[in-house]
This record gives structure tokens, C-alpha cells and sequence, in this order.
């Protein structure tokens, strides 16, 4: 190699490295060390912690607990990526009007992305409450009385579910929002004209393309669901009746769960969630991507 | 098949006036070019035709219909639009098909009209590709066999050449004349370009400020413009224009074209050359004259002038045109 290549190979690596420095830190390292804790069994806390290998994966995926906990996580996808997407491009589609005060409007719904799921969970936990609840107190329905939503084994996950909603209607609103903006006037004009309604309009010229945007709301959505936790630890913390809401994040991190002190066993499951989670998305490109057009 | 009548027709924006009180009767099968810098309310004016806008004031009447309260749909029209309004996720043929589709006609029969649409266009090889796979003059003609698969009263046009090339710009004035010749709808086509107003309408409405300036088949208005606007808007070059007094005694501006320039050996203004453009068939020789005023001659003459040499300036008398200098309103001499 001459030497003005190794100084322009040498420049390269200078500029990539705060990158690989902050990938490497926060990424890669983590993923390492999370792969190699997942062949071990036990060592929380400075415990002892012994070699297990590749066996464990296989002990993990026989197991009732995560067996239960990826149904779980699942149909919360199912009950929260659907409903959101539905929800976020409705309230998108009405605010996407020249009308006087739509901005207000549009503050309003987007407002959810600047609330963390914290406190999103909070005002749903005070919102549910089955004593001074304000919608148990408000909405005539026996269930959201003594024990409450949050704690009917039937009612528990799909409550979750309307939290979860909630707190990410404001970032599919805001992305719906700013694909709707990029279809062009004429397109809608056109099909008035041609005589197309409403309905059709929206069926021939907004879902197609919004196509692209669609298609990452329902990545984003989906991975945003499997991860869910903070919601789960907050409102609660698994249960009812044990596990009823516990999902494959709330295994591995909830301090309920059966394996809470378990680092290798909560490696194995993190590690087994990051595959399932690329597989799906996988998944997803493959299938929706044939349908999408890009502009 | 329907003429087009505008009653005292406004648009008003919150304070801007972007059509002010216009009065026009298109004729049926007539092919109306509504001419206009941009601004001039020439597509507000198509688009209160089409139903996108509400007329704040006057009526608009399609045939024998008033239409100010019917929907796009009901008022037997096709609109072509500058950008084409293409939908890029349907093939051509689903395209063509669309305004039919809207209307609940069925399969069959659709396929039939765009396919015949589709021929009359030369678009038959191109139905199973989508619009991104199409050239500019390709996705032009997509948009106008989708405006007359319906066969439309009216057709209404928003400047659809002016995204092609020249050369392209030139073959596809000849095709709508063409077509227009063959669909038997009234066409009306906005344009700010006055080559496609001259070589296409069969009548010109020239349009300024949301006024209606002048009306009348291209020739006419180009020989007689009704205002100093009308006779600097259409012409390359503009028309000159002599202070009152300068080419000949009186109070009225005169207004001569560049073809009707006279460069002699003796005439009432002398003026320098300053730049003599040759075209190849013609020349146009720019003067100066004395008070810094620029004077446009055209003349097909290969000995004509030099730049920097003294030259005469002069013009029949029938080729002078007067204008009033307070108004800029035509006076018969």
C-alpha cells in the first residue's frame, strides 16, 4: 500500500471513529456481553453464575413462562398496532383540513409524543382508579368498579392496550400527518372532479400514498409493542393472577417475574425477543413492502 | 355538447380580487384560451368552471344549466392539470379508466372506452405501465385520454404543455388542435404562453389583474388590442411604444410592432443601433433613441444596419396604433 493510501485509510478511521465509539459502547458492547451472559444460568448481583451454553436457549424456549409471555406479547401487538395505525391516519385525516383553528387541533393530538409513558400511565392510573377514578365515576360500566380494569383478568391487557394507544397516538399522528402533506393537491382535485366521493378518494388516493408511511408506522408500532414495559410495570406490574399481563419484556426486566434475578436466564429471553423482533419486522417489509408504492 | 356562459363572475381571497366581475360567453365546440400573465386569475377563473372554487359573486352556466351549486361531477366536465394528477401507484390503463371507475361504470365497458381513448393518443403499448415508467410527453397524453375517455361537454385545460420541452411543446400544440377537432367538446385552455394562444384558440380572452382585457380570435386581438397591456402581452418582441409626439404630433401614446418598423434614411426620430440579433430568418435590431428609449425593429433584410451606426426610425401610418395615456385604452385615430 502506498503511503498516501494508508493516510487516507487512516483519515478514514479518524472520522468514523466517534461513531464506532458510541455505537460501540452502547451497542455493541451491550449486544456482546448480553449473548455471553445468555449462556450462563444465575449471577445476579454478584452471584455465581454457572456455564449452561447453547442448552439454555432450548430450556427458555420449552418453558411455560416464556411460552405464556410471548402470547401475551402478541396479542397486545395485536390489540395496539392495528387500533393505533386505524386511529392515528382517522385523527390525521381529519386535522389535514385548511380550516380555521385546525392548529389547535393538531397540538391537541399530537400532544401524547411530548408525554412519556410515565406519565401517561400515571393519568391513566388515576383515570382508572376504581374508587375516584374519573371515568369509573363518569362511564356506567360495572367492570370499572372495585377491583377495577387493571385488575380483571379479562380487562387487564386490553387496558393496557388503550394506554398504550394513547401515548403513541401523538407519533402516528404526527408521521401521518406529515405523509399526508406530501400527496399532492392536484391528485385529490383530479378525482373530485372525475367524480370520485369521499370514500374513494381516500381508498384511491390517501391510502396509497401514504403507502411508505403506513409501512413504517406498522414497523415502528409493532416494535414499540413488543418492547412494552414501563406501561405493564407501572399499572400492573404483570398481574393480575400472577402473569396475566406479564409480556416478554416484563420476564426479563419486571420485579415480579419469575426470573427476576436470573441474569443469564434474562439474557437468553432478551436475546430470544431481539430475534423475534427482527424476524417479524422482516416479515413485514417482505409482505407490505410489494404493496407499497414509492412515489 | 355545451357552450360555457361566466355572468359577472368574482373571486374574492379575503381582500384580493383574483377575478373581478368577468363576462364571457364560450361557445359550443369553440376552443377558448384564457391568456394571462401569472396572477392574472386565469386558473381561478377554470377552476370556478370546474367546481374546485366557489364564485363569490355572478353565475356560471354550462349548457343550459346554472352549475354555481353542482358538483364537479354533475357538470359534464374533464380537467387537465399542469402537473398531469397522475395517480403513480395505477398502471395507464387504470388511470384512463379512473373518472368511469368513479362513476360506477363497469369493467368491461371501461376497458373498451380507455383502450379507444388510449389508441386516439397513440398510448395502446404503454397500458400496462405506471406513470413513473413514462416520459413527460407520454404522462401528458395519459392525462388527456383520462379527461376524454368520459367524453366530456367541456374540457377544461391548466397550462398541460407547460412542463413538456419546445420541440415537444410544438408536435403536441398540433395534436390538441387536432384533437379538438375530433372530440367535439368546447375546450377551454389556460396559458400564459402566446404562442400556444395564437396557434390554437379559436378565440383569445386576455386576462389581467382579474380583469377581462380584451376577446376575439388571436388574429384580431394581435391587429387591434384593445389596451397598451393586450398589445405588450402578445408579441415577441412587444409591441413599441412612442411617448405622445415623439413619432407624429397629438396627446395619444403610439404603439407600433417590431415587424412594422421602418429603419430609413430619413424619418421623423433618429436613434443609434445598439444590438442586431440575427435568427436566421430574420433580424431584430435593437435602437436606442436619444432620450434612452428602446426601439425593437424585426426585418428579414441581410444588409441591414450595423451596431453603432445612425439609422432613421419611422412607421406607416396605418401600422400606428393610439393609446390613451391616462387609461392605456385603444383610440381609433
Amino acid at each position: 500500500m502506498s503511503r498516501t493510501r494508508t493516510r487516507e485509510a487512516l483519515l478514514a478511521f479518524l472520522f468514523l471513529l466517534p461513531a464506532l465509539v458510541l455505537l460501540g459502547v452502547f451497542v455493541f458492547y451491550p449486544l456482546g456481553r448480553t449473548i455471553w451472559l445468555g449462556l450462563y444460568r444465575g449471577g445476579g448481583f454478584g452471584g455465581a453464575k454457572t456455564y449452561v451454553g447453547l442448552q439454555q436457549y432450548w430450556d427458555v424456549l420449552q418453558s411455560n413462562e416464556f411460552r405464556h409471555s410471548l402470547g401475551v406479547t402478541f396479542l397486545f401487538a395485536l390489540i395496539t398496532v392495528p387500533a393505533g395505525l386505524v386511529i392515528g391516519l382517522g385523527l390525521a385525516v381529519l386535522a389535514d383540513k385548511h380550516l380555521r383553528g385546525m392548529r389547535f387541533f393538531r397540538t391537541v393530538y399530537s400532544s401524547t409524543v411530548a408525554t412519556s409513558v410515565a406519565v401517561a400511565s400515571l393519568i391513566w392510573l388515576v383515570l382508572l382508579q376504581p374508587q375516584i377514578g374519573v371515568l369509573t365515576n363518569i362511564l356506567p360500566f360495572e367492570v370499572l368498579k372495585e377491583p377495577g380494569l387493571l385488575q380483571d383478568p379479562t380487562w387487564a391487557l386490553p387496558a393496557l392496550g388503550i394506554v398504550s394507544i394513547w401515548a403513541n397516538a401523538g407519533f402516528t399522528f404526527i408521521i401521518m400527518t406529515a405523509g399526508l402533506q406530501g400527496i399532492p393537491r392536484d391528485l385529490y382535485e383530479s378525482a373530485f372532479v372525475d367524480g370520485a366521493g369521499g370514500w374513494r378518494r381516500f381508498t384511491n388516493v390517501t391510502v396509497p400514498l401514504l403507502g411508505p408511511t403506513i409501512l413504517f408506522a406498522v414497523v415502528v408500532l409493532t416494535v414499540r409493542a413488543l418492547q412494552t414495559y414501563a406501561e405493564i410495570d407501572i399499572l400492573t406490574g404483570g398481574g393480575p393472577q400472577g402473569d396475566v399481563t406479564t409480556t416478554v419484556t416484563y420476564l426479563i426486566y419486571g420485579r415480579n417475574s419469575v426470573i427476576a434475578f436470573d441474569t443469564g436466564l434474562q439474557a437468553t429471553v432478551a436475546v430470544l425477543l431481539f430475534l423475534i423482533m427482527l424476524v417479524v419486522s422482516l416479515i413485514q417489509f417482505r409482505g407490505l413492502e410489494r404493496r407499497v408504492h414509492y412515489g | 355538447m355545451a357552450g360555457v356562459r361566466l355572468s359577472n363572475v368574482s373571486k374574492r381571497f379575503g381582500e384580493v380580487t383574483a377575478v373581478d366581475n368577468v363576462v364571457l360567453d364560450i361557445g359550443d365546440r369553440e376552443f377558448m384560451v384564457l391568456l394571462g400573465p401569472s396572477g392574472c386569475g386565469k386558473s381561478t377563473l377554470l377552476r370556478m368552471i370546474a367546481g374546485l372554487e366557489d364564485p363569490t359573486d355572478g353565475e356560471i352556466w354550462i349548457g343550459e344549466q346554472l352549475v354555481n351549486d353542482v358538483a364537479p361531477k354533475q357538470r359534464d366536465i374533464a380537467m387537465v392539470f399542469q402537473s398531469y394528477a397522475l395517480y403513480p401507484h395505477k398502471t395507464v390503463q387504470a388511470n384512463i379508466e379512473f373518472p368511469l371507475k368513479a362513476r360506477g361504470v363497469g369493467v368491461r365497458e371501461r376497458g373498451h372506452a380507455a383502450r379507444d381513448a388510449a389508441q386516439l393518443l397513440g398510448l395502446s403499448e404503454l397500458m400496462s405501465r405506471k406513470p413513473g415508467a413514462l416520459s413527460g410527453g407520454q404522462r401528458q397524453r395519459v392525462a388527456l385520454a383520462r379527461a376524454i375517455v368520459r367524453n366530456p361537454a367541456v374540457f377544461l385545460m391548466d397550462e398541460p404543455l407547460s412542463n413538456l420541452d419546445a420541440k415537444l411543446r410544438g408536435e403536441t400544440r398540433a395534436e390538441l388542435i387536432a384533437l379538438h377537432q375530433r372530440v367535439e367538446g368546447t375546450f377551454i385552455y389556460v396559458t400564459h404562453d402566446q404562442v400556444e394562444a395564437m396557434t390554437m384558440g379559436t378565440r383569445v380572452a386576455v386576462m389581467q389583474r382579474g380583469l377581462l382585457e380584451q376577446v376575439g380570435p388571436p388574429q384580431e386581438v394581435y391587429d387591434r388590442p384593445a389596451s397598451l397591456f393586450v398589445a405588450q402581452f402578445l408579441g415577441t418582441p412587444p409591441m413599441n411604444v412612442f411617448q405622445p409626439g415623439l413619432l407624429e404630433p397629438g396627446e395619444h401614446l403610439v404603439g407600433v410592432r417590431p415587424e412594422h418598423i421602418r429603419l430609413d434614411r430619413e424619418g421623423p426620430l433618429t436613434a443609434r443601433v445598439a444590438l442586431v440579433e440575427a435568427l436566421g430568418y430574420e433580424r431584430l435590431i435593437t435602437c436606442v433613441l436619444p432620450n434612452e428609449v428602446r426601439v425593437v425593429a424585426r426585418t428579414s433584410e441581410v444588409d441591414g444596419p450595423r451596431e453603432g451606426e445612425a439609422v432613421f426610425i419611422d412607421a406607416e401610418p396605418r401600422h400606428r396604433q393610439h393609446f390613451d395615456v391616462e387609461t392605456g385604452k385603444r383610440v381609433e385615430a
